[in-house]
């Protein structure tokens, strides 16, 4: 489904790499945990994917189902079905969480040549998605993610997932700063959405997020690239030693 | 002496007797007078060439066929009182001022009892006298007819008020006075709309507005005022409050389209406990020029007021605001804030907008702010990370940006008037108009 290679990647504005060779290889229906320690680029690999401004990739490639990803403008890249859950969702007050998911929905729906979704069908799944995260009906009708806290951004977005239906799922740190009840609500919208055919990439810092979804992977990103590999276990190896032990059997 | 002037002042007023005064008064302070240029600080932004050019001085001619022009100002769902003026004058066809509550007055100038026409001369221009600017004297040598209302003591008025001025093209640009006196007695409630609008396409009217309300202690005003005539149409209005103990204020004000359009909004916090919400959205176009010159005076203490007012500029219109604060000695407790923001849609766009606060009192919380941006990044992104195109994303942010405000208008039928009117301007494109409408259709149905 999605294949980087060698990718490299740098921040325009500081000129920095970020991104030094980074690989990676994501079948359908598959759930990739990245871990590593903070200023490795996991967050940047986001970015990269989903295609924020702001970033420049310098060599490599990534390919998500036959098409040249970095080709293709944000919207583009949304269209195709590549979802990425912000760690940081932003406020739009004035613009409802309603209006805002019909916009995306019917946006995603004619570039695959299908009509608007009518407001019954669609006021009912947004019903039931609001209701699988636990978030109140009020919040539809409030500004997107307007005033809501840390917990209710993340569950927005996950919301958000569930009525897109993405083929490749990215989640940034969703768990970061959750309790556990919304960490459970959050892992069992992504738990719902799993399928042979979709995907998952869960960036996160904490391995408590991988006792709530069975990862396939865990990889460890570290200086910019995928410096280990290997099953559920090694999350949990990660948890007990920490990463320095990695840093200098790559050395 | 200006040409407009000149030829503004040998106009005849076919008021009623009662009237003269006023004419003779106003004409008399004009005469020997210019209009204000940009060396004037208060229309230090706004040319009134075209008033001069367009000279806009001729008489309105009455109207026939009335009522062909319903659709120009009927607000659906909206069940109210109304009065309607056709190129200034009454039309009784088109008004519906039947039904109203014991202790309330609603009343054409032109049809005003002997009893009525004391009671207005009595409060006319209380208020507008203060700022003897030459539009108000202009107005008062003009004026032919008006609208007084007043409630009575502990009289809520549970429908609105709706007062149309409607223009239509005549032969030659025209001007007209319009002018409107409120008066609330204690405790008294109402909601007051003024709207002004025109038929299709290429106006030549210049209104010259002056609106009072005298809202006594514990009464409640809702006011709204729109700004909605069409191209070539200028308006330069004045609206002037007066607020008295406990007295609140929710104000509405929105301007689109036209020429020139500015407003003078003057609102005195005069009794203890008051309280003024003053919202307003402005978006000029092509080469229009929108301007609100705002005052609030605090001149009691304990007195609150909130201010917020946003504009989306575009192509190569302006837009001006004023906003002043002004806290008077012994105004102790006051709460005042205003806050100003301006998106700028193209770069041959103009804000010139400066926010005013003068304090003579030392116990008081007072903010002001103004900004000047484009469309924020992040919030693009976040769309469009989720498949909307660059396009409407643009037009939900800019829609949001001014849905916010106009979801401060109490009267719903109202906020559904004004939405299409503002998805059209935001969209460009009737696809995307549609679809910015229907999420608000659809929103109704949410809960």
């Amino acid at each position: 489904m999605l294949s980087i290679d060698n990718l490299h990647a740098r921040i325009e504005a500081e000129d920095k790499a970020i991104l030094k060779g980074l690989s990676l290889k994501v079948n359908a229906g598959e759930v990739h945990a990245i871990m590593g320690p903070n200023g490795s680029g996991k967050s940047t690999l986001g970015h990269i994917l989903a295609g924020r401004d702001g970033y420049q990739v310098t060599a490599g490639s990534v390919s998500f189902l036959g098409q040249n990803l970095l080709d293709l403008n944000t919207e583009e890249r949304a269209c195709a079905g590549v979802f990425l859950a912000f760690q940081y969702p932003v406020e739009i007050p004035g613009v409802s969480n309603m209006e805002f998911l019909k916009a995306a929905v019917d946006a995603q729906r004619k570039h695959q040549g299908l009509e608007p979704v009518d407001a019954v069908t669609f006021l009912k799944q947004a019903r039931e998605a609001s209701k699988a995260v636990n978030l109140d009906q009020a919040f539809l009708k409030r500004g997107v993610n307007e005033g809501f806290s840390g917990g209710e951004k993340k569950r927005n977005e996950i919301m958000q997932m569930m009525m897109l239906q993405p083929k490749l799922a990215i989640l940034d740190e969703t768990d970061s700063g959750l309790d556990i009840d919304a960490l459970q609500v959050v892992a069992s919208g992504v738990n719902s959405l799993r399928s042979p055919d979709r995907s998952f990439i869960l960036v996160t810092h904490y391995q408590r997020l991988l006792d709530y979804i069975e990862p396939d992977y865990v990889h460890v990103l570290a200086g910019g690239r995928i410096v280990k590999s290997g099953d559920k276990t090694l999350a949990l190896e990660l948890e007990e030693r920490g990463y320095g032990w990695l840093e200098t059997e790559v050395a | 002496m200006s040409d407009f002037l000149h030829k503004a002042l040998l106009r005849e007023p076919q008021a009623q007797s009662w009237l003269a005064p006023y004419n003779a008064r106003g004409r008399e302070a004009c005469r020997g007078r210019t209009l204000p240029n940009f060396r004037v600080e208060e229309w230090k932004y706004t040319s009134l060439r075209a008033l001069e050019e367009g000279s806009y001085a001729a008489s309105p001619q009455a109207v026939s066929n009335v009522e062909s022009l319903r659709r120009y100002f009927d607000i659906p769902e909206l069940d109210a009182h109304r009065l309607v003026f056709v190129n200034g004058r009454y039309s009784p066809e088109l008004s519906r001022a039947d039904g109203l509550p014991e202790g309330v007055t609603l009343v054409p100038f032109s049809a005003a009892s002997a009893d009525q026409t004391s009671e207005i001369c009595e409060h006319l221009g209380c208020l507008a006298v203060e700022r003897t600017q030459l539009f108000t004297d202009l107005n008062e040598s003009w004026l032919e007819e008006g609208v007084f209302l007043r409630v009575d003591r502990n009289v809520r008025v549970v429908k609105p008020i709706q007062i149309t001025w409607l223009g239509v093209p005549q032969a030659e640009s025209f001007g007209m006075a319009q002018r409107l006196l409120v008066i609330l007695d204690e405790s008294a409630a109402v909601t007051v709309l003024e709207q002004f609008v025109s038929s299709d396409g290429t106006q030549n009217s210049f209104t010259n507005g002056v609106s009072e309300f005298v809202v006594g202690d514990n009464a409640r005003l809702q006011h709204c005022r729109l700004l909605l005539e069409d191209a070539g149409a200028v308006h330069i209005g004045a609206v002037h409050i007066s607020l008295g103990r406990h007295a609140s204020l929710e104000g509405f004000h929105m301007a689109l389209s036209g020429l020139i359009k500015r407003s003078d909004i003057e609102v005195h916090l005069r009794g203890e406990g008051a309280h003024c919400e003053l919202n307003g959205v402005y978006l000029p176009r092509n080469r229009e020029v929108i301007d609100y010159h705002t005052c609030v005076q605090h001149e009691a203490p304990h007195c609150t007021s909130e201010e917020t007012f946003r504009g989306i500029v575009g192509d190569e219109a302006r837009a001006v605001f004023n906003g002043r604060i002004h806290i008077h000695r012994g105004a102790q407790k006051t709460s005042a804030h205003l806050s100003n923001r301006n998106l700028l849609t193209s770069d041959r766009a103009e804000v010139d907008t400066k926010p005013e606060l003068e304090i003579y009192a030392d116990d008081v919380q007072c903010s002001h702010g103004a900004t000047v941006a484009q469309l924020d990044a992040s919030q693009m992104h976040y769309l469009r990370s989720r498949g909307v195109s660059e396009q409407e994303a643009r037009a939900l942010l800019s829609f949001g940006f001014i849905n916010e405000i106009l979801n401060r208008i109490h009267r719903e039928p109202v906020q559904n008037y004004l939405r299409p009117k503002l998805a059209a301007l935001f969209a460009g494109d009737t696809d995307l108009e549609k679809h910015l409408l229907g999420e608000h259709l659809l929103e109704r149905h949410l809960l």
